[in-house]
């Protein structure tokens, strides 16, 4: 990085340091904190809509449906978050190459499960097996971060699921008694309120999911794990920068980095609860529009 | 080879009695489930001694954080943040690593009846390092359900009584101790479900799984590499889960049902 770093054994102190954490695997450290945001920013939509889905799915008249958001929301809380990541992304991967394979290659008559292997035609393969390596790394993330969000939609829909219950019976009755059909009610009344009560659920489901994105690195993305434990094992003096086993160093990193997401993420619900809960007749609302008034 | 020569070949394999090697080819469906079920050993392992350490260090830290002593309080504080605030995944890496580090030496515990020699490196294996983890983690969050439990008892309680000449310590065993467990009870069933859970990461993440003895997920995930067929292990290890789930629920709700008696 800088000019002096040309030769590190003869250098000791500020200018070693300076040296060893501007490494190229370092920046690369560095950027991976980003795959854990992008995670999140790509999860927290898919999560909200998983989970509005599976409220509704369980509001439904219909029985199959009500039946399928039932079964999808206690299956996912009945079984360890890390059997879901493990699963949904090679089960998907695996259904998508099986389609493609149906569709692309008609007339290929070998089984596609020999044995042991899993074969599909080349035209199949998904990515292509031509592409460039950061295609494949990019697909693999998205497949990840889908189960991630089938996971904790599941536990998304159970929420609003009850904060849809938790409305005013009165006010629906009201919003009846207006002769609104069941769909404006459910716009009008149910929708724009349930986020209050929900925002305790989501909030805490938001707590879990930041403590979950380690798990990353068990689908293989390069995230803030894997390079943790690249740059802190041993490094003999073959290595430029030879140094002791310091993963235990690289890891007090990353939970001061969580512990900073946590607290953080911790002020800002404190926050947006006062926001959402504004005009409420609740307790939380009611301290909220007095406290503009009453000092106490 | 039958299903019941499975069974008495890999029934205890997680505990590494039995046949030593590991079915290579040919894998069949009881295979998977026996072996499985075998690694379900770990996990209800963790999972119990965890559990019930748990409980009563977390109703202590409980105390400690509701205590008006700041030197009781601030710690119990900070314990409480530091293990809510970051991944367990983060954690199990944390406690391996340092344990790594320290010393292999052996201290003699002289018991009255026999001598044991404590090992340090007994921390590296997951049978006492991973459960350490686990046993703090649930404290941790066990500790600040029942804190908040603690928070929400209803001030009249207390200060009745207060008036009828009940001490602190007869206050505090006769009408919070109950009242807490008893308003905590459904978020502590959660806080189990989840602990038995995050057993599945023990073998999976951070401490090895010496001599292939590893607990459900560990093996699950043995036979969707060499089989290359993911619809077979996970939903036997998933329906696995869901039964123990189930059963944690039956007892949690019993012993709930126990709490809330005479109301």
């Amino acid at each position: 990085m800088f000019d002096y770093c040309v030769d590190p054994q003869s250098l000791d102190g500020f200018y070693w340091w300076s040296c060893y954490l501007t490494t190229v695997k370092h920046i690369s450290f560095y950027k991976s904190f980003l795959v854990v945001f992008a995670l999140l920013g790509v999860t927290v939509p898919l999560i909200l809509i998983f989970g509005f889905m599976g409220a509704v799915a369980r509001q439904s008249k219909l029985y199959p449906i009500r039946l399928f958001g039932i079964t999808y929301t206690s299956i996912v809380r009945g079984v360890p978050d890390i059997i879901f990541f493990l699963f949904v992304p090679i089960a998907l991967d695996q259904g998508i190459e099986y389609l493609r394979h149906k569709i692309k290659c008609p007339d290929w008559t070998d089984p596609i499960r020999q044995g042991n292997d899993f074969v599909v035609c080349q035209l199949a393969k998904m990515p292509m097996g031509s592409t460039e390596q950061w295609i494949h790394e990019t697909y693999g993330f998205f497949l990840a971060a889908l189960a991630f969000s089938i996971v904790f939609g599941a536990f998304a829909a159970n929420t609003i699921n009850g904060a849809i219950n938790a409305i005013p019976r009165a006010q629906i009755e009201t919003g009846v008694a207006y002769g609104m059909s069941r769909k404006q009610i459910f716009m009008r009344i149910q929708f724009p309120q349930m986020w209050a009560y929900a925002l305790p659920g989501l909030s805490n489901l938001w707590m879990i999911l930041i403590k979950a994105t380690p798990l990353l690195f068990l689908l293989g993305v390069q995230d803030i794990v894997y390079w943790a434990r690249e740059l802190g094992g041993t490094k003999t003096a073959r290595f430029t920068y030879p140094h002791e086993d310091w993963r235990l160093g690289y890891f007090i990193v990353l939970l001061v980095f969580y512990l900073l997401l946590s607290w953080l993420s911790e002020i800002f619900f404190n926050k947006l609860t006062l926001k959402v809960t504004k005009g409420q007749a609740t307790l939380s609302g009611m301290n909220n529009k007095n406290s503009g008034k009453s000092s106490s | 080879m039958s299903c019941f020569q499975t069974l008495t070949d890999y029934g205890l394999r997680a505990i590494g009695l039995g046949v030593r090697g590991l079915p290579k080819a040919d894998i069949s469906l009881c295979d998977q489930i026996v072996l499985i079920g075998s690694g379900m050993i770990w996990n209800i392992y963790f999972a119990v001694i965890a559990l019930f350490l748990g409980f009563f260090a977390a109703t202590t830290i409980a105390f400690a954080k509701n205590s008006s002593v700041a030197l009781f309080r601030i710690p119990s504080s900070i314990f409480i943040f530091l293990l809510r605030g970051s991944p367990l995944f983060i954690q199990f890496f944390i406690v391996y690593e340092t344990f790594v580090l320290l010393p292999k030496v052996g201290i003699d515990l002289n018991l009255l009846i026999a001598e044991i020699t404590i090992e340090t490196r007994w921390l590296t294996r997951a049978w006492l390092g991973a459960l350490i983890v686990l046993f703090l983690n649930t404290t941790a969050y066990s500790a600040q359900i029942f804190y908040g439990a603690i928070q929400s008892i209803p001030i009249g309680d207390i200060e009745a009584a207060q008036s009828l000449g009940l001490t602190d310590k007869q206050i505090n065993k006769r009408i919070i101790l109950p009242t807490m467990l008893r308003l905590s009870w459904s978020s502590y069933t959660n806080e189990a479900i989840f602990l038995f859970h995050a057993t599945a990461l023990v073998f999976f993440s951070s401490f090895p799984a010496w001599q292939q003895k590893g607990d459900s997920l560990y093996y699950a995930s043995y036979f969707a590499d060499k089989t290359f067929n993911p619809f077979v292990p996970y939903p036997i290890i998933a329906i696995f889960f869901i039964i123990f789930t189930l059963i944690i629920i039956y007892i949690f709700n019993s012993i709930d049902k126990r709490l809330n008696k005479h109301i």
